[in-house]
């Protein structure tokens, strides 16, 4: 399985109807309730100060994935959640680019954190892999190439030449890593091959950029634009995905080397308990996934392969 | 143009006062408006600069670290997330950098990153050159012809330029937003004109009316006295009132001259008269006693026959009927006779009293004479006598004629009044000449007579005759100097 996905790296598939079906979209949009209702919510839960942290016994998680960057609320309720189910007070860390979380997590600051894949490879001899999560089912994501509806004509990377295009985050896979990587492969130089690049520091922001025009193109989380476009449709149904990349695992939930055994253990079973709770479930249907498995570092393998190929890693 | 010089006042005054209210109203909505358009033009221009200012010094880092989206986010975070909602009517803002190629502009499609600013419009060209001087400071631009207004803002600090912000703003908006304000100037002023026009229009009409009414009679002057105006029309104090007092009281003059120049062509007229008929008289009478002398000595001195005596008799008859009225025309006042003593009024009571009786009028006599006067007394019988005999014809059966004599201020009065039909005016204009009202009862020489005696005594006769509550009172008043008794 892992031998075919190193396959269809090399090039980009077209979006197939897998992006999400008719019947997907509907579920989505039953599992998100309204849009008011969610926005509304989440703006109350914003408005709650951070538990003050409790110097030897609060756990403290990073987040950098994107799509969960604004949904201050859902992060909050999560939280809560956390802190109920380890019986201990949760504090959540969110920074602007991955590189601050990757430094905190280096500098032993976090204790756990739900980071990009490309970090997790990065960091990996400095990390234990908790938890992956699944979407679609799967503990795979994809990378989409999006373009403003006026390059709809844009079918491919190689048209993008002379382009502006926008990236996530350095240290994003599916926002920075995947296009320079499938650009190096078709022989081309990242650094050169457009006219101007530069980054937005999240997901969101990427497809924002590209829905004003602002950049022609841009390499986006294919989960993020997938749960936005059935969340907000009103920036994504600006942008057009011509196409997406092969699979890649999904952004991992780690923990640094040195969190004890029995708290590891413990966030380990409260993420994968999530699916099988009520609540747990709610959190997860509004993050869009499915739930949480144990998952291997050799899900991750591909990226460790295309950092390779940039000397990184 | 003539025509509207030459229109009533009654038009002209509340055409221009309406005139004048409308040009004022219009040029005052104008002046506040340009003021406006000004105000909200400075407005716009003192906002966009500040924001300007704030804006460039946080797109200093940002460009600094090449930080596009950061630029981007900075820049478009002044606008909405809905279109057309803009900061004060911005169109778009773009961030160039030093050489003039667009970093980064809040509307890409139009501005896009790294296009050269100056190929974008020949504007732009223009706009470019000029911000490209080294040194400027924040300044507003507004090239001519151009729909848009600029606002251009250096991004440096220190020694280091890095770019420049240019905000750019359409002066469409501006203007619909001055033509709606001027609307509703338009539609305030249209109000008050309104309001204002009828109060003009009756303002003008309470000038001009009086005005118009003075002209009118000013002009019948020449033809015949026209009447009063009526002092409630204009009854203020200002120039058109004292106009109106003014006309009054010239009005009133001549009134007073016209009856003045009446009376005396009357008094005239009865006094060539009288000359007249006295010269006549005179010529009538020499004769006339002479013929008389001749028939009488023919009568004594011939034996006649009887065919003759009875034409003597007949011509005698005649002579006599011209001399009796010649006798009458002769009337010499001053003759000599004795005073008048207060017997001989009561003479004349005596005397009229049979006749009232037989008419059935009452006659109330009141004689304040006690002691004899230095008058003619015959005279002023005869005077009496005609008046009273004149009241008793003209009383009706049950009348009354009251007669009222008194002395005062060394002057004799004697008032007749009586009741019945009171005289018309051709009677009165020609009440005191001969045979003027002569009738079946005589040749009406009696006023004359009683005027000529008045005249010749130094006195006055002067008649009233008018309807006195529903009843004729016609009253006749004698007056006559007296000397003191001798």
């Amino acid at each position: 399985m892992i031998a075919e996905r190193m396959l269809d790296m090399h090039s980009w598939s077209k979006p197939s109807n897998a992006i999400m079906s008719a019947g997907t979209q509907a579920e989505i949009s039953r599992m998100y309730l309204t849009r008011r209702t969610f926005l509304g919510t989440c703006a109350a839960l914003a408005m709650t100060p951070p538990r003050p942290a409790f110097a030897a016994k609060a756990l403290r998680v990073g987040m950098t994935p994107a799509f969960l960057h604004t949904q201050y609320g859902l992060l909050a309720n999560w939280r809560e959640y956390m802190a109920t189910k380890l019986e201990r007070p949760v504090e959540i860390v969110q920074r602007d680019s991955y590189r601050e979380t990757m430094d905190l997590l280096r500098l032993e600051q976090l204790d756990f954190a739900w980071i990009c894949s490309y970090p997790y490879v990065y960091l990996r001899k400095l990390l234990r892999l908790v938890a992956v999560p699944l979407y679609l089912s799967q503990p795979f994501y994809r990378a989409y190439l999006i373009v403003s509806l006026k390059n709809r004509h844009i079918k491919n990377l190689s048209q993008l030449r002379g382009k502006v295009f926008a990236y996530a985050d350095p240290y994003s896979l599916t926002g920075h890593l995947v296009p320079r990587y499938q650009l190096r492969k078709m022989g081309e130089d990242p650094e050169k091959f457009f006219s101007k690049t530069f980054f937005t520091y999240s997901h969101n922001k990427l497809i924002e950029a590209v829905a004003a025009g602002l950049a022609q193109g841009a390499s986006v989380d294919g989960y993020v634009w997938d749960s936005l476009n059935a969340l907000k449709p009103d920036i994504t149904r600006h942008t057009f995905p011509v196409s997406q990349s092969r699979e890649f695992g999904f952004p991992p939930f780690v923990a640094r080397l040195g969190v004890a055994e029995g708290d590891f253990a413990a966030v380990q079973n409260m993420l994968i308990a999530m699916r099988q709770n009520q609540q747990g479930n709610s959190l997860l249907q509004h993050l869009n996934l499915n739930g949480f498995i144990h998952g291997v570092p050799s899900l991750y393998d591909e990226v460790a392969e295309m950092m390779r190929a940039f000397g990184e890693g | 143009m003539r025509f509207l010089l030459n229109l009533s006042f009654r038009y002209k005054v509340p055409l221009w006062g309406s005139l004048l209210i409308v040009a004022t109203a219009t040029i005052i909505s104008s002046t506040l408006l340009l003021r406006s358009y000004g105000e909200l033009k400075s407005d716009l221009l003192r906002d966009a600069t500040t924001q300007g200012r704030t804006m460039a010094t946080t797109l200093f880092p940002a460009m600094l670290q090449d930080q596009v989206w950061r630029a981007y986010e900075i820049i478009k975070a002044p606008f909405g997330r809905e279109p057309g909602d803009s900061p004060g009517q911005a169109e778009s803002f773009v961030v160039l950098d030093q050489r003039g190629q667009v970093y980064v502009s809040t509307s890409p499609e139009s501005l896009p990153m790294l296009a050269d600013f100056r190929q974008l419009s020949p504007e732009y060209a223009v706009l470019a050159g000029t911000i490209a001087q080294p040194g400027r400071e924040s300044s507003v631009l507004e090239p001519d012809g151009s729909d848009h207004l600029f606002v251009a803002t250096p991004i440096r600090e220190e020694q280091a330029h890095l770019g420049t912000l240019v905000q750019i703003y359409s002066k469409k908006v501006l203007q619909s937003r001055f033509q709606k304000s001027a609307r509703q100037a338009a539609l305030i002023a249209l109000l008050v004109i309104v309001l204002l026009l009828p109060l003009g229009w009756y303002w003008g009409q309470r000038t001009a009316v009086p005005l118009v009414r003075l002209t009118e009679r000013m002009e019948e002057l020449g033809r015949r006295l026209p009447d009063d105006l009526a002092p409630e029309l204009y009854d203020y104090q200002d120039e058109l009132g004292r106009l109106y007092r003014a006309y009054n009281r010239t009005l009133q003059d001549l009134r007073e001259k016209a009856q003045i120049e009446g009376q005396m062509i009357h008094s005239e007229r009865l006094a060539a008269i009288g000359r007249l008929t006295a010269g006549i008289a005179h010529e009538v009478n020499n004769p006339l006693v002479g013929m008389l002398t001749a028939l009488n000595t023919l009568r004594h001195h011939d034996a006649l026959s009887p065919r003759t005596l009875k034409t003597l008799t007949l011509l005698e008859r005649g002579l006599m009927q011209i001399k009796d009225t010649v006798g009458a025309l002769l009337v010499e006042a001053k003759v000599k006779s004795r005073d008048l003593s207060p017997q001989d009024l009561d003479d004349v009571r005596t005397l009229i009293e049979p006749q009232a009786r037989e008419q059935g009028v009452h006659l109330r006599w009141n004689s304040q004479l006690t002691a004899p006067l230095s008058l003619p007394s015959s005279s002023v019988r005869q005077v009496l006598i005609n008046l009273l005999l004149n009241a008793v014809h003209a009383s009706r059966p049950g009348g009354e004629i009251s007669v009222a004599i008194t002395i005062a201020d060394a002057t004799l009065s004697m008032v007749v009044v009586n009741g019945g039909q009171i005289l018309t005016e051709r009677q009165t204009a020609h009440l005191f000449e001969p045979f003027a009202n002569a009738d079946e009862r005589g040749h009406g020489l009696g006023l004359w007579v009683c005027y000529q005696i008045a005249r010749q005594l130094g006195g006055d006769i002067a008649v009233e005759s008018e309807i006195h509550d529903g009843l004729g009172r016609t009253s006749f008043k004698v007056t006559l100097p007296v000397e003191a008794p001798q």
